[in-house]
């Protein structure tokens, strides 16, 4: 007990050291849990990219003599690959679902984030940069929206617009903005009249050029970290107006449609419900893992504690 | 303090007129009233008389004005689908989202705390890496899944729990186990990291120079600063509870508001959709309304530094 109490006193006066990005990656790999989040994001980025090369079946064919086949059945073709995953109610093979639906799933994610991370930076940089009245509408518009329930805004949009991939991304852009701009105008309006800002200033630099120069660079890494945890907060979002019958269409495979359409069977074929929702939790249980990790790395205090845990839980 | 509580009020009608606007806006210019009431193959006849009734031939300006008079005198008008004035049925599902938010909130908020606790007695030791795992995991569920999994179980092979339907404890238990995973997750990084903070604090240190048992300078002395953060349940938090009851109720059949707006929106049924994202609203500013005030009243900074904390 007294042990530790010293080891307690004696990290509180932890010593700055220098810090490479060799150490860092080292440090990364040797965490179980990044590396397991940097595993899926991987097998997630190969499905995005090469969905026909890895998928063992076209992911619409329906085969009816196969209709909800559990994980592991045979394949109906001599010597093709078994249905590792099972089948679903239309007897489509499950794991080539799944790939395409990672393609779906992190197009509507990334795209919204992107989407909206740019336009909520850019409105929170020029709330906090300009300040005044400009400000104050822009962050009462903000408030308005962060206590409003997105997904709620969202139905109300799509069924005014329609349902659809491309308006999706596009209303999850326009209810997910206000997130960013909240931490860029207060990053902002933290770093507006400090002296470097200040010495950009005197020096004839305009306002443009200031922003461009010298405050996006220092915004870059809680923004980044934002942005990772947006893209989860979006894929589950996506799923979230798939499954309610208002985002992607059939028979597109997205993965909220997927546990929509097998929860009827919910009794009887387990695997229909399962597999989709277990591909979308750890799509983003990664990203949330990263961007944990990416926290820890790029704050400094939180470095330190995070480099020095390792060494200390060993002891 | 009355001063404070006018310049609120005076900001909570002109947040109900902006999310009036926006229903206006969704419901009336963005896509054709007409189109979404009726359907497309509808009679000449039925768009004509739904024409009619939304008063959809009169000029855009009028058309705002007297919806806007509309609904600050409660009439939404009569529902489509259930053939009554909308706003009384949208009333009635309030005490069932009460119940299953508030049920949520009570198994979430303390569970959240001591795990939050527990992992920042020893940051990154293997109990805090799973109790981190835990948490994020659920930031990051979808809520039908997580309902789905739980039906299998329970209901399905266990035979415990009723699935769907409003009614004694067997039927409340599913949905708000499936609801309290969110917040719970949120609750406890929130914990965590202001745990972190408190135990890197002089006087925690003060306090185990004293010789204090570990135990006690954690639980007593930490959790009790780093209670303050945690406890503000914020708009926004309410807002991700309301998304998250939105799903809920509509897997387990509870008969709520989230349920009912779905349903509204499905059977394109406006005043419904207008009435409920009113209630939904006005809710929302009642309670943040409620948190402002209790925090003012408990915290004295706030309510000396004068009104400009709006």
């Amino acid at each position: 007990m007294s042990a530790e109490a010293v080891t307690r006193l004696d990290s509180a006066s932890e010593a700055p050291r220098n810090v490479g990005v060799g150490l860092i990656l080292r440090r990364l790999l040797r965490d179980p849990v990044a590396v397991f989040a940097l595993g899926v994001l991987t097998l997630l980025l190969i499905a995005l990219l090469a969905a026909s090369l890895v998928a063992p079946y076209d992911p619409l064919r329906q085969n009816l003599r196969l209709r909800n086949s559990p994980p592991g059945t045979p394949s109906a073709i001599e010597g093709g690959f078994p249905h590792v995953l099972g089948t679903d109610e239309l007897g489509r093979d499950l794991l080539s679902r799944l790939i395409y639906g990672a393609r779906v799933s992190l197009a509507v994610g990334l795209g919204s984030a992107l989407l909206s991370g740019t336009v909520g930076t850019a409105l929170g940089i020029l709330a906090g940069y300009h300040g005044g009245r400009v400000d104050d509408l822009i962050m009462r518009l903000v408030d308005l929206q962060m206590s409003f329930p997105f997904l709620l805004l969202a139905l109300l949009v799509l069924y005014a617009l329609g349902p659809g991939f491309h308006n999706v991304i596009l209303v999850l852009a326009l209810v997910r903005w206000m997130v960013y701009a909240r931490v860029a105008r207060g990053l902002t309006l933290a770093m507006r009249n400090s002296p470097f800002v200040d010495a950009a200033r005197v020096t004839g630099n305009s306002d443009l050029r200031i922003i461009r120069r010298h405050l996006l660079p220092n915004l870059a890494s809680p923004l980044v970290i934002l942005f990772t945890l947006e893209i989860a907060a979006l894929i589950l979002g996506e799923a979230a107006l798939s499954y309610l019958g208002f985002g992607v269409q059939k028979p597109e495979p997205s993965w909220g449609l997927m546990i929509e359409a097998g929860k009827s069977y919910v009794s009887t074929a387990w695997w229909l419900t399962t597999f989709p929702g277990l591909a979308i939790f750890l799509t983003a249980l990664s990203l949330n893992l990263l961007a944990a990790s990416l926290r820890s790395i790029s704050d400094p205090v939180l470095r330190e504690r995070w480099l020095n845990a390792g060494e200390r839980t060993r002891q | 303090m009355i001063a404070w509580l006018a310049r609120r009020l005076l900001l909570s009608v002109a947040v109900t007129f902006v999310v009036l606007t926006l229903v206006f806006v969704a419901g009336r210019i963005l896509g054709d009233p007409v189109r979404l009431v009726v359907g497309i193959e509808a009679s000449e006849e039925r768009v004509q008389q739904v024409r009619e009734n939304l008063n959809l031939n009169q000029p855009l300006g009028e058309q705002y004005l007297s919806f806007l008079n509309d609904a600050f005198s409660l009439q939404f008008g009569t529902s489509f689908w259930q053939k009554v004035p909308a706003l009384p049925r949208v009333l009635e599902r309030i005490p069932a989202t009460l119940t299953l938010t508030a049920a949520a909130l009570a198994l979430a908020v303390p569970l959240g705390i001591t795990l939050g606790a527990l992992s920042a007695l020893r940051p990154w030791s293997r109990v805090d890496r799973l109790t981190n795992v835990i948490s994020l995991g659920g930031v990051s569920v979808v809520e039908f899944w997580l309902a789905l999994m739980l039906i299998l179980i329970f209901p399905v092979r266990l035979g415990w729990f009723k699935t769907s339907g409003y009614g004694g404890i067997e039927y409340l238990v599913l949905p708000a186990l499936t609801l309290c995973y969110k917040p719970l997750g949120r609750i406890a990084q929130i914990t965590r990291s202001a745990m972190l903070d408190e135990l890197a604090k002089p006087y925690v240190k003060a306090a185990r120079a004293r010789g204090l048992a570990e135990r006690r300078v954690v639980f007593v002395h930490a959790l009790k600063n780093a209670a303050v953060p945690v406890l503000t349940i914020s708009g926004d938090e309410l807002a991700a509870l309301l998304n998250g009851a939105i799903i809920v109720e509509t897997v387990f059949a509870w008969p709520g508001i989230g349920r009912l707006t779905i349903q509204a929106l499905e059977r394109r049924d406006l005043p419904m959709v207008e009435a409920t994202v009113f209630v939904v609203a006005i809710f929302i500013i009642a309670t943040n309304l409620l948190v402002d005030m209790a925090y003012t009243w408990l915290n004295p900074r706030i309510r000396f530094s004068g009104a400009g904390a709006a």
